[in-house]
């Protein structure tokens, strides 16, 4: 279908086009911005979420009073689709009736409200914010999971020889973890990359663009009928990912030899 | 372990945790407290952060205009018959590959992680037209049956990391007995494995109850339309009326907030089984 001319509204003419439907979206100014926006918006979502959920697997990993209650809380963003995570962020980032704004008064750090979603740059700090607010929990689990794994025996060793927290942190935990920690942030990037349904739901890729990514891109083009050019970015979205998952499965591999 | 902890670095882990939990729950918070507020309190300034009011007129509203009700009819009968295909497959498919060796196992695994990458939605249109062929577009059965073939991977998967955590002897045992293989599967391990297998059917119909692309595109009339399909026809219409839309959000949330209390621990540890192991 991503070689043919086909529209919903044009059904009789589809033809064979060759590369035609390439042509135009290498043409088409919004492919080349969702693609930079894409970027933007793995990097700046995927390093908030990684330190935040580093941070949070670290102090979850010793029992405190009432650990079970706090894991599944902080746990629960888990069980909302991003499409509601859009809406529910979309109503609080609102500029006349948003809490954010109100609460950003209250304590005085803006004076006038500030149109979130109305502005690029803006928009595309409060679609990044929704996205950590999610993902964080991933990286918590994976972690964790991660930390769990890490003998005791390393950490009095370390603690014998006199090392400090954060000495031990970055010389016993951290390259112990590294394999996971890589191969978590590798899955992630290739989520985050393919999940329209927070920007889809809070801006849907508004205003003017400024927060379409590719995949956003591609299903406004499903929307508007243009089924043969909806293929060809999956064409092009699914050469991405292979390559992305290429690197994650020659990593899984080199992980199994020791 | 006998690691030093300063009475700063507690303050600052305290800190942390609480800060994180309010970010967390507080859009939930939100979300209900606006839903319970009458039309008027919505848009009241200063915002109200507890209703003086605690109305369900928006919630009458879903139910007497819109057609939620239909709409909640149609998402758990799309989400329970999914759930229960799909956990009963990949239950069969899971044992396979976890007890069976046979040629081309790996690749199966790899393709299904694989196919885990690449999102359903990116073949939207050649779905369409394959379903328009079949004449599926807009019947509930086509759509039960792209969801099903969607989950079925990532369910195997998660399965295969449970039957490998039960040792092969239990079935041995059942099959010395004279069990055949499929009554030791279903009399022996189903049993051992139920929190596993309970897990695998929450998370299969949270993800069919959540769904939005496909259900968009495949279901035109809005007597098939799924909850989060006919959420998108209130985003997306001009003037956004977020008493209406929050109640819809919260009714959403409740139940697959209610299952996942349950799952949580059961899909983390499917999740990095299938994830970590690889």
């Amino acid at each position: 279908m991503a070689f043919r001319n086909w529209n919903l509204n044009d059904l009789r003419n589809t033809d064979w086009i060759g590369l035609g439907n390439f042509g135009t979206i290498f043409s088409d100014s919004q492919f080349w911005t969702s693609l930079t926006n894409s970027a933007f918006w793995v990097i700046g979502s995927l390093i908030p979420q990684l330190v935040i959920g580093f941070a949070l697997a670290l102090w979850l990993r010793r029992r405190f009073f009432l650990r079970g209650l706090y894991q599944s809380l902080v746990f629960f963003p888990w069980a909302v689709s991003g499409f509601l995570i859009g809406i529910l962020f979309r109503w609080m980032f609102n500029a006349e009736f948003g809490v954010v704004n109100d609460l950003l008064e209250k304590t005085h750090l803006i004076s006038t409200p500030i149109s979130w979603l109305a502005e690029p740059t803006t928009a595309m700090i409060s679609v990044i914010i929704a996205n950590v607010w999610y993902g964080v929990t991933f990286f918590a689990i994976m972690i964790l999971a991660a930390l769990q794994s890490v003998p005791d025996e390393l950490y009095e060793a370390a603690a014998m020889d006199g090392a400090g927290k954060i000495r031990t942190l970055f010389s016993v935990t951290l390259p112990y973890i590294r394999t996971t920690l890589a191969l978590t942030v590798l899955l992630r990037v290739i989520w985050i990359f393919n999940f329209p349904d927070i920007i889809y739901g809070m801006t849907g890729g508004g205003p003017g663009g400024a927060t379409q990514i590719v995949t956003t891109y591609m299903i406004t083009l499903t929307q508007q009928g243009n089924y043969g050019t909806a293929s060809a970015v999956g064409l092009i979205v699914v050469f991405i990912l292979l390559v992305f998952a290429s690197f994650y499965l020659m990593a899984t591999r080199e992980r199994k030899e020791p | 372990m006998i690691i030093r902890t300063t009475k700063l670095g507690r303050i600052a882990k305290v800190a942390f945790l609480v800060s994180w939990l309010i970010v967390t729950v507080f859009p939930l918070y939100w979300i209900v407290i606006t839903a319970l507020k009458s039309p008027g309190a919505i848009n009241a300034y200063p915002l109200q952060y507890w209703p003086k009011v605690i109305s369900f007129e928006n919630f009458a509203g879903l139910f007497g205009q819109a057609n939620f009700g239909i709409y909640m009819v149609n998402s758990l009968i799309a989400a329970t018959i999914t759930a229960a295909v799909v956990t009963l497959i990949s239950l069969l498919s899971g044992y396979i590959i976890a007890r069976f060796v046979f040629r081309g196992r790996g690749a199966v695994m790899s393709a299904f992680l694989v196919t885990q990458m690449i999102p359903a939605f990116i073949a939207l249109g050649p779905l369409y037209t394959m379903m328009t062929h079949l004449g599926l577009v807009d019947t509930r059965g086509g759509l039960i049956l792209v969801y099903i073939a969607m989950l079925i991977p990532f369910s195997t998967i998660m399965l295969r990391g449970f039957f490998e955590n039960v040792p092969d002897a239990l079935e041995e045992a059942a099959m010395i007995d004279g069990c055949s293989r499929l009554r030791a599967l279903f009399r022996i391990l189903v049993p051992v494995m139920f929190p596993g297998i309970a897990a695998a059917f929450i998370f299969n119909f949270v993800n069919t109850w959540n769904e939005l692309f496909l259900s968009v595109t495949l279901m035109n009339s809005d007597a098939n339309k799924t909850i989060p399909a006919a959420l998108n026809g209130f985003v997306t219409s001009y003037n956004i009326e977020w008493g209406p839309l929050s109640a819809a959000a919260v009714l959403t949330i409740v139940p697959t907030l209610i299952m996942f209390a349950f799952a949580s621990k059961y899909i983390v540890q499917g999740l990095t089984a299938g994830a970590v192991k690889g």
